[in-house]
């Protein structure tokens, strides 16, 4: 088991150490990081309200993939981007599979669990679209907008 | 028509790509069936009883001659010369091979189409109105929005891995012709009183093993907000829908335990801590989609047509055709052309390959080149000219698909049933046929008027037989196909779900019993009164008795 991270655009192993994980149940019952590198998970069903303040204290979210049919954590991961500003790693862990690393990274992933020797079907799988029709986590422009900027480029 | 672009095609492209990469892992070995199968499911390949099944979007049921031309040579080429046409605008091929299933892909491509979330537990193709652009009642064309949402739920990466699959359809008629209120989300252009257009958003339809009737949660929304209302809508679905019991997984169920208010509340919260100018298409881009539906030339004509009166007078088998298969038209001259997939004695919605090319010379001559495919597993020419209307017919006889029967007792929706569908539990296009037959060749079935007869083959209602007039369900008693009679639903504005009459009926015996059913009520209508109509003045249990006979009522 690896964790491949995104660093500059490019996806590879990730060398740094890894950081202390806590749960939200430990979290609930007072575990309060101060130093070092924190990693918080948290379950499906976690109402991401409850830790919003604190999510500057962590490093790293771990959201769960129980099955590779759960997408859960895909809302999960565009929330915490989207409306809690979270700018750490959100990692994903669980049934982590190639054919679905795509719309993983669109939703704010940036760092996956998967055995090392599924890294080149990862960094084909998350090439595999050069075009996509919504704007999401990641700042690829959808096609409405690259369509605007071609018609403007004309005029 | 929307035309594919670019960055359309691009899309397409690639995804064909990405699965062709995947087909070659499964048929290597690299992939378990296991894992393929979502992944082929989402590009709408099924595995059935005895074979592979391929179902192609027809996105809300528009087709040029073109496309039609194309799906014809897919048939020859791929299938066994027929294609069928299902309750959901889309076309399915029964017996393509898994290897060829990528270049299948490639042909749709080249005509602008393709076979992307048919399947899976993701957002189906978007269904509409088959009217859409001609109908008499229409407040505005609904295409472009299908088109919008068409788009926006294509790869979208936080609803492509949903609890369970998800249909969406638009109307802009105060006729509701596509069933807005069984589906998961139902949207209905309509006028508020300051005379701004919006939609009616209706959530937690459905048919199914639970069939229920959609809730109203936005009387108006504005049309602009229309895409991140609908992400606000899927969050709380994927968030909160179950995933514990595929059975109670559709969105129906999450709307029904929480209660229709509470559910609002929470996609209203959703909605406005969300950032809707990052969702919501720039209007810019609206008129660009809009723009591909404008109306095509027409003519100016004279209401009346000379050339059709008298065509009328000569042929009184056009004449009849004429009165039940076309309907209205908002510009004067012109009507629309309804075309039946259910001669009598044929499998309801297949359709030839020869029979799909003949339909596409129509529309490319007399339609402005468009055609459409209805919820009702039947096609639709949208604009034809009453002039033209008596060729068509004639073009339309000819290539076997002269049936006058559309809204009539034979023009019977059913699903695939036990003939092809693994999880049936009894066959359903045989007891079409049988019915078809009954009503047509008696030549009762103008005396009879609108009645709807829709059939499943298993609970999972595919031939939705719960907004049928007459519904038949397929069920199993020992092994034994046996059929349960429903009475009572419509899929229209008046939405309603069927009762169940009672104990099931063998093959044998439902045909008959169906017919008895439309005996008793041409007994006791009233001047003018519809079937539903009559049964819902006169009432289940007297429509029970007739059901059953009168020897076994104790
Ligand atoms: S209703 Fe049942 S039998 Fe008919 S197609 Fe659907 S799943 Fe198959």
């Amino acid at each position: 088991m690896a964790t491949l991270k995104f660093t500059d655009g490019e996806l590879a192993p990730c060398r740094e150490d890894r950081a202390t994980e806590i749960t939200l149940a430990e979290w609930r019952e007072g575990a309060r990081p101060e130093a070092g590198r924190f990693a918080l998970a948290l379950p499906n069903d976690a109402a991401l309200d409850e830790v919003a303040h604190a999510l500057a204290r962590f490093d790293a979210i771990i959201l769960h993939f129980p099955t590779f049919k759960d997408g859960r954590a895909l809302s999960q991961a565009r929330l915490l981007r989207a409306r809690y500003g979270f700018a750490g790693e959100i990692r994903a862990r669980g049934e982590v599979l190639p054919d679905q690393a795509f719309f993983m990274a669109r939703a704010g992933f940036d760092a996956f669990e998967i055995d090392c020797e599924a890294i080149e079907s990862f960094r084909t799988a998350l090439s595999a679209f050069s075009c996509v029709y919504q704007r999401s986590s990641d700042d690829r422009a959808p096609v409405y907008a690259r369509r605007a900027a071609t018609r403007a480029a004309a005029a | 028509m929307y035309r594919y672009d670019e960055f359309d095609e691009t899309i397409v492209r690639e995804r064909i790509a990405e699965f062709r990469g995947q087909v070659a892992r499964r048929l290597s070995g690299a992939l378990t069936e296991d894992q393929f199968k979502p992944l082929r499911l989402m590009n709408g390949l099924y595995l059935q009883l005895h074979a592979y099944m391929l179902r192609v979007a027809i996105p809300y049921g528009t087709l040029s001659s073109r496309q039609m031309r194309r799906l014809a040579h897919i048939a020859r080429k791929y299938d066994k010369g027929y294609g069928h046409m299902t309750t959901r605008q889309n076309i399915q091929f029964n017996w393509p091979a898994l290897v060829d299933v990528p270049d299948i892909l490639e042909e749709l491509a080249d005509v602008e189409m393709h076979a992307i979330q048919t399947s899976g537990n993701c957002i189906r193709n978007v269904t509409s109105d088959q009217y859409a652009g001609a109908a008499a009642d229409e407040i505005e064309d609904p295409r472009p929005w299908c088109e919008i949402i068409r788009q926006w739920s294509t790869l979208h990466p936080e609803f492509s891995y949903l609890p369970r699959k998800f249909k969406i359809a638009v109307t802009a008629s105060a006729h509701d012709r596509a069933a807005v209120r069984v589906h998961d989300i139902g949207l209905r252009l309509h006028r508020n009183a300051e005379g701004k257009t919006g939609f009616e958003v209706i959530v937690g339809g459905g048919l199914g093993r639970t069939p229920m009737i959609g809730r109203t949660i936005r009387e108006f929304l504005p049309k602009e907000h229309l895409l991140s209302y609908l992400e606000a809508i899927m969050r709380v679905y994927n968030l909160h829908g179950r995933r514990d019991n595929i059975y109670k997984a559709r969105i129906k169920i999450l709307v029904h335990s929480e209660g229709a208010e509470s559910f609002r509340r929470a996609v209203e919260d959703e909605w406005s801590g969300s950032d809707k100018a990052a969702v919501d298409p720039p209007r810019e881009e609206i008129e660009r989609i809009r723009r591909y539906f404008a109306p095509p030339p027409f003519e100016k004509l004279e209401p009346e047509s000379a050339a059709f009166d008298k065509a009328r007078a000569a042929d009184a088998e056009f004449a009849r055709w004429a009165r039940v298969n076309a309907a209205p038209h908002k510009v004067p001259g012109y009507v629309i052309a309804n075309i039946s997939l259910k001669t009598p004695g044929a499998p309801p919605g297949d359709i030839s390959a020869a029979q799909m090319e003949a339909v596409a010379d129509l529309a490319e001559r007399y339609s402005f080149d468009e055609l459409r495919v209805t919820h009702e597993q039947n096609l639709c020419l949208p604009h034809v000219k009453k002039d033209d209307l008596y060729d068509v017919y004639r073009a339309l006889k000819a290539a076997g698909l002269g049936a006058a029967n559309i809204g009539l007792a034979s023009d019977i929706v059913a699903c695939p049933g036990l003939d092809y569908c693994d999880l049936a539990n009894a066959r359903s296009i045989p007891i079409a046929q049988r019915l078809a037959e009954r009503f047509a060749f008696s030549g009762e079935e103008d005396d009879i008027g609108d009645l709807r007869i829709k059939i499943s083959g298993c609970i999972n209602a595919c031939g939705h037989h719960h907004v049928g007039h007459i519904g038949v369900l397929g069920v199993d008693k020992k092994g034994e196909e046996f059929y349960q009679v429903t009475l009572g639903g419509s899929p229209g504005e008046d939405a309603a779900l069927g009762e169940i009459v009672g104990r099931g009926l063998s093959a044998d015996e439902v045909v008959d019993a169906v017919g008895r059913l439309v005996d008793f009520y041409k007994d006791h209508r009233r001047e003018g009164e519809r079937f539903l109509d009559a049964y819902r003045r006169i009432g289940l249990e007297r429509f029970k008795e007739a059901l059953y006979g009168d020897a076994e009522i104790h």
